[in-house]
């Protein structure tokens, strides 16, 4: 049996593993290009009509129809689609001419920023916070934490945006209202120091979900048998987290935060809504608002696409992290 | 049912009473609301007073009123929402988990392509391509969450179908009606339940998001997230008035909230008696 | 008495349970119990689940699973009461002077470490050796063990190695820092047959080169006479007999100790004549998939009002039979005949009668039954389903078969959850004797059971095959229970039937090597068995 796992390419097992998963990825991405061209395509409704507003004449739709080129088959609009998006061209905007791969790189590296800065805050506070819920269990700071992460699942982003920009911003002069315009010319810190409100809206909605599902995951861990061995071992505390803990949280951690990473990609466009803020996500709002598709499309084929490479880093370090994985037979 | 109230913990007492206080508004809203719904009654913004309790609105609207009406706007399109979302959601997954095989494979894999991108990115996207209308908004609510219930049902019915006393009723020649009605929905109420609230509790949640960005509920109705959009420009001036809905949508929320957690720490004891 | 380890005196053991719709209440798991063990003595703690008898063993710990508590009494351990230590004292009681083998090895060890690591690893934290020593000294143990590669086996992964083999480094474990005291928590009972023996062997050989004092905790009464010098007989937490292993095998004093002793020795004389068939399988190979064959050419028949024992080990493709019999998985080559005639091979094109005909008896009664459904309602299904049977009638025949399983009609509006064990079964038979069947197709019906228990049901099973002449194909992997039920027996391994024929054939020899290996690893209940039984194998077990 030795032998036989490792494949003729001789890779190893977890290398076979890990690049059917990036395959699978890979082909997620391509699939759901194709729902969101073609498969939007196909629903009731007029792009050019659409666009035009119901009052529009029928002479006006056709002219704005041979214009855009939607007259051609969607098949054909599709691969010349995606044969730009593969270059890096995402096209022209309907509504300005304008280029869509201009306004995309700016707002993307300000989206990430809002989201990165968020995520760093986020991760390790919502572990450590669901550690100190399971080292409390069903005392008072579990309850608490599990009272208080219930009433922040509840609340819309909105909600909490503007409650911190009412009472911070305004009342006690704590971080900044809207609009947050970040200029990168300022230095990191100045710009860091300008996303404080948004970047904490967007930690508290992470927050509470990513917590409970750590607290879970934690709690499954500590009622595995090989706990009770190394207690039995006469073995202090720390070393029993430390050592047998620890090493098989890590992959049960990695999915709970991947799971997580969706509510930082729906939370961000909401939050820059709010603060007026120039990233893809209000570009986003602005687009569906106005239906200018080239936009529509390209916007949401770059959330879904970091949000699938993200998810798929995340699986393929938990898949890293297994010693099961790790260590074939 | 007066004895099951009696044995809730004091959360989920909250949680019952608290929805049953917005079900109340929202059915009765036309008796109960001090002012109409798109009655212009006041000064734009107005403070609080005896006359308006929580002031007047961007247009000079009574903000309660609009709260009251809002929750029946609001709790109906979530609710009609979430009832489709789910029935679509169970058929699919309750079939998928009993027929097996390629219909199972089928379903599933579209469903895992669906659940790859992120909720409101996915409605953003279909929004933009279809004319405004409540109930496309609440169809492509429901297709979008149904993927979760999707993901739920399934899970659940493929733990109970591979339970022996399935398998007993099948080789015993029961029917598939039997099987899905008499064996295993019985068994799986009580999550289906708790997963429904968690379906309405979200569905709000969405459908206010949706109206704050404007692709929701179309004014002039009142929505509570529409109210947020409509008056948040009032925040600058220290004006709470979209502080009013956003609390109503946490409050809702939290409410069943707390009552679905009640209940999943139930089924967990209900669930086959031991082990 | 200087040679007295461990002396408890009068422990009681509670836990708080939390019932559904309830109040949490306190119960009693323990009611003072008390023995002693000297240096270098094995002690046998037997009895059915809820006996107690695993709480006792983690008490010398000084340990308490989830909710349970030490509430009286005193452990000594050399003179000294562990349960007055404090943390410190207890972490360095455990581990180093009592350590502990768990009944699931491979969920007790972590698997992000290397199996050596483990095995060392509370040696060096209690500073008892330094790490070359250790290493040494846990390779010598895998050496005892009987461990194949004991040089490189501790670097190896717990998923790399096979389950006996994991239970016996976990052996190795507890015996690396020279303890004065291991408790073994039914080793063995997760195992097959024929791995068992080997991993008894070993624990029993270990035991003995290193002079350790054990606990050993089992429900098999068999297995606890080859290893213990004493043996303590509990149920419900309560010391039922307590004595030497010669006096409780020989002459116990106690009306439990001797029903456990005689179970399975009421055999049924088997049929003489053999030669009809209801059921008959021709020439059967069956997969799952595409590329997975578990079946092998399998032949076999069974006369009406007979019992066809179907024996072998786990992966030995018995209840694949059963799943082919009952048209869950149809054959890839092969038919099933059944009363003459072909049966259709898939379950959707059998006809109602033919569903009718053939009932199945499940392992686990609790399963097999729906948890929402009142005994009534089970057993009454096949009633309208079948016969079209409703409201006087069917409650008519329900409480006859109810009396039929000496239950009674007060059972009727119960829910499963409230029935015990061994009434959960007793159900599920009920349920199949209503279809009035010919065949009842009995999956392990009995081996989730404790032994008087499942010594109840094989009788019920006996008198209804009496009454009815129903006939049962009958899958275990226990050996004894074959001897008493059966009119013929199928060994099978591998997926292949390796012996078939009626009892008094297959039991006698000369055999062939597969079912000697089988024979022989089954304890037996005498003294002295296991080194009888080691010394007259024709065949080493695989892959354990």
């Amino acid at each position: 049996m030795a032998g036989s796992t490792t494949a003729p390419t001789g890779l190893s097992p977890v290398m076979v593993l890990i690049l059917k998963r990036l395959g699978i990825g890979a082909l997620l991405i391509l699939a759901i290009s194709a729902l969101l061209f073609i498969g939007v395509e196909a629903l009731p409704g007029d792009f050019a009509q659409n666009f035009l507003g119901q009052s529009a004449t029928p002479e006006a739709v056709a002219n704005i129809r041979e214009e855009l080129g939607l007259d051609r088959p969607v098949i054909v609009r599709y691969l010349e689609w995606l044969g730009g998006v593969l270059t890096g061209d995402f096209g022209q905007s309907w509504a300005n001419n304008a280029s869509v791969n201009e306004q995309l790189g700016k707002r993307l590296a300000n989206t990430l920023f809002l989201a990165a800065v968020a995520a760093i805050v986020a991760v390790p506070l919502s572990i450590l916070l669901g550690m100190l819920a399971v080292l409390f269990r069903d005392k008072l700071p579990d309850r608490l934490i599990n009272i208080l992460s219930l009433i922040a699942i509840s609340m819309p982003e909105f909600f909490v945006g503007y409650l911190f920009i009412f009472f911070f911003a305004l009342q006690f002069g704590i971080g900044d209202g809207p609009p947050i315009i970040p200029n990168w010319s300022d230095g990191f810190f100045a710009n860091l120091q300008m996303v404080f409100l948004p970047a904490m809206t967007l930690v508290v909605v992470v927050i509470a979900h990513m917590m409970r599902m750590t607290r879970a995951a934690i709690i499954n861990l500590f009622e595995s048998a090989f706990i009770e061995t190394a207690e039995l071992k006469g073995l202090p505390m720390f070393r029993i987290i430390w050592k047998h803990a620890a090493p098989n949280a890590v992959a049960p951690i990695i999915n709970v935060v991947a799971l997580n990473l969706a509510y930082l990609v729906v939370g961000v466009v909401v939050v820059e809504v709010i603060f007026a803020y120039p990233g893809m996500g209000q570009y986003f709002v602005d687009a569906v608002t106005v239906r200018d598709m080239p936009v529509v499309q390209a916007c949401g084929i770059v959330f879904a696409g970091v949000y699938i490479v993200l998810n798929m880093m995340a699986d393929v370090g938990s898949i890293l992290a297994n010693p099961r994985l790790r260590h074939p037979k | 049912m007066v004895e099951l109230f009696k044995s809730m913990p004091f959360s989920a007492k909250f949680g019952v009473i608290g929805c049953g206080i917005f079900l109340f508004c929202a059915v009765f809203a036309g008796l109960i609301a001090p002012y109409g719904e798109r009655e212009i009654v006041g000064d734009v913004w107005e403070p609080a007073s005896g006359a308006f309790w929580l002031g007047t609105d961007n247009l000079g609207r009574d903000m309660l009123s609009r709260l009251i009406y809002g929750a029946q706007t609001t709790i109906a399109v979530a609710l009609a929402a979430s009832i489709l979302s789910f029935s679509i959601g169970m058929l699919l997954s309750f079939t998928a988990a009993v027929v097996g095989g390629w219909t199972d494979q089928v379903l599933s894999r579209v469903n895992d392509m669906l659940l790859a991108i992120p909720t409101l990115i996915f409605a953003l996207v279909v929004l933009a391509a279809l004319p405004q209308n409540i109930f496309i908004l609440i169809g492509v609510m429901a297709i979008i969450d149904q993927t979760r219930v999707y993901r739920l049902g399934r899970a659940v019915a493929v733990d109970v179908v591979v339970q022996d006393f399935v398998e007993a009723a099948r080789l015993r020649g029961e029917g598939w009606g039997w099987i899905i009605f008499k064996e295993i929905l019985p068994n799986v109420l009580t999550p289906l339940i708790a997963e429904f609230g968690l379906r309405f509790a979200f569905a709000v949640l969405f459908l206010s998001t949706l109206s704050f960005l404007g692709l929701g509920i179309q004014p002039p109705a009142a929505d509570w997230g529409g109210m947020v959009k409509d008056n948040k420009d009032g925040i600058i001036f220290l004006v709470p008035a979209a502080l009013y809905p956003g609390a109503a949508i946490a409050i809702l929320a939290v409410c069943v909230n707390m009552v679905v957690d009640w209940m999943l720490n139930r089924t967990s004891s209900l669930k086959g008696g031991r082990g | 008495m200087s040679d007295t380890l461990l002396d408890v005196r009068g422990l009681k053991i509670g836990a708080t349970i939390f019932p559904p719709g309830e109040d949490p209440k306190d119960i009693e798991i323990v009611k003072g119990v008390s023995f002693t063990l000297e240096k270098g003595k094995v002690l046998g703690l037997i009895g059915e689940s809820g006996a107690g008898k695993s709480t006792i063993g983690l008490a010398s710990l000084a340990y308490g699973r989830g909710q349970v508590r030490i509430t009286g009494g005193e452990v000594f351990l050399g003179g000294e009461d562990i349960l007055k230590y404090r943390p410190s004292g207890i972490r360095s009681l455990r581990g180093r002077r009592v350590t502990y083998v768990a009944q699931s090895a491979a969920a007790a060890f972590n698997p992000a470490h290397k199996l050596g690591e483990q095995v060392i690893e509370a040696t060096l934290r209690h500073g008892i050796m330094p790490r070359s020593q250790a290493m040494e000294r846990a390779k010598h143990l895998f050496k005892i063990l009987g461990l194949p590669n004991p040089e490189t086996f501790g670097d190896r992964f717990p998923h790399q190695v096979s389950g006996g083999q994991l239970q016996r480094a976990m052996t190795a474990m507890a015996l690396c820092p020279q303890p004065d005291l291991i408790v073994f928590d039914e080793p063995t009972t997760a195992l097959d047959v024929t791995t068992q023996i080997d991993v008894l062997a070993a624990i029993k050989r270990a035991i003995e080169e290193t002079g350790v004092a054990a606990i050993y905790i089992t429900h098999d009464l068999a297995v606890v006479a080859q290893i213990s010098d004493d043996i303590m007989v509990l149920r419900h937490g309560n010391t039922i007999e307590y004595g030497d292993v010669k006096q409780m095998i020989e002459a116990p004093r106690e009306q439990y100790t001797k029903e456990l002793l005689s179970i399975r020795s009421d055999i049924k004389p088997e049929a003489e004549d053999q030669s009809g068939a209801l059921l008959r399988l021709n020439r059967i190979d069956a997969a799952y998939g595409a590329g997975l064959q578990v079946l092998f050419d399998v032949t076999m028949h069974l006369p009406k009002g007979q019992t066809l024992a179907v024996v072998g080990e786990s992966g030995s493709g018995k209840s694949t039979t059963a799943r082919v019999i009952t048209g869950l998985l149809p054959p890839s080559k092969g038919e099933v005949l059944f009363k003459g005639e072909p049966l259709p091979p898939a379950l959707k094109g059998r006809s109602k009668e033919q569903l009718r005909q053939i009932q199945m008896i499940y392992q686990m009664a609790d399963t097999a039954m729906n948890p929402r459904q009142t005994v009534a309602e089970i057993i009454g299904r096949p009633l309208s389903f079948y016969f079209g049977m409703g409201g006087s009638e069917k409650a008519k025949r329900v409480s006859e078969l109810l009396d039929q399983i000496e239950m009674g009609t007060g059972f009727a509006d119960r829910y499963p959850a409230e029935l015990s064990g061994g009434q959960k079964q007793r159900v599920c038979i009920a349920r199949s004797l209503a279809a009035k069947p010919e065949l009842i197709l009995c999956d392990e019906p009995t081996s989730a059971l404790d032994p008087l228990v499942a010594e109840g049901i094989l009788k019920l099973l006996m008198d209804l095959q009496r009454e009815t002449n129903v006939s049962y194909l009958f899958i275990t992997h226990d050996i004894a229970t074959v001897r008493e039920i059966s009119d013929s027996i199928a060994v099978m391994y591998k997926g292949r039937v390796v012996r078939f024929g009626p009892k008094s054939k297959v039991l006698a020899p000369p055999f062939d090597d597969y079912t000697d290996l089988l024979l022989k690893s089954v304890p037996e209940m005498e003294l002295g068995w296991l080194e009888r039984a080691l010394a007259s194998r024709k065949m080493e077990a695989a892959g354990n």
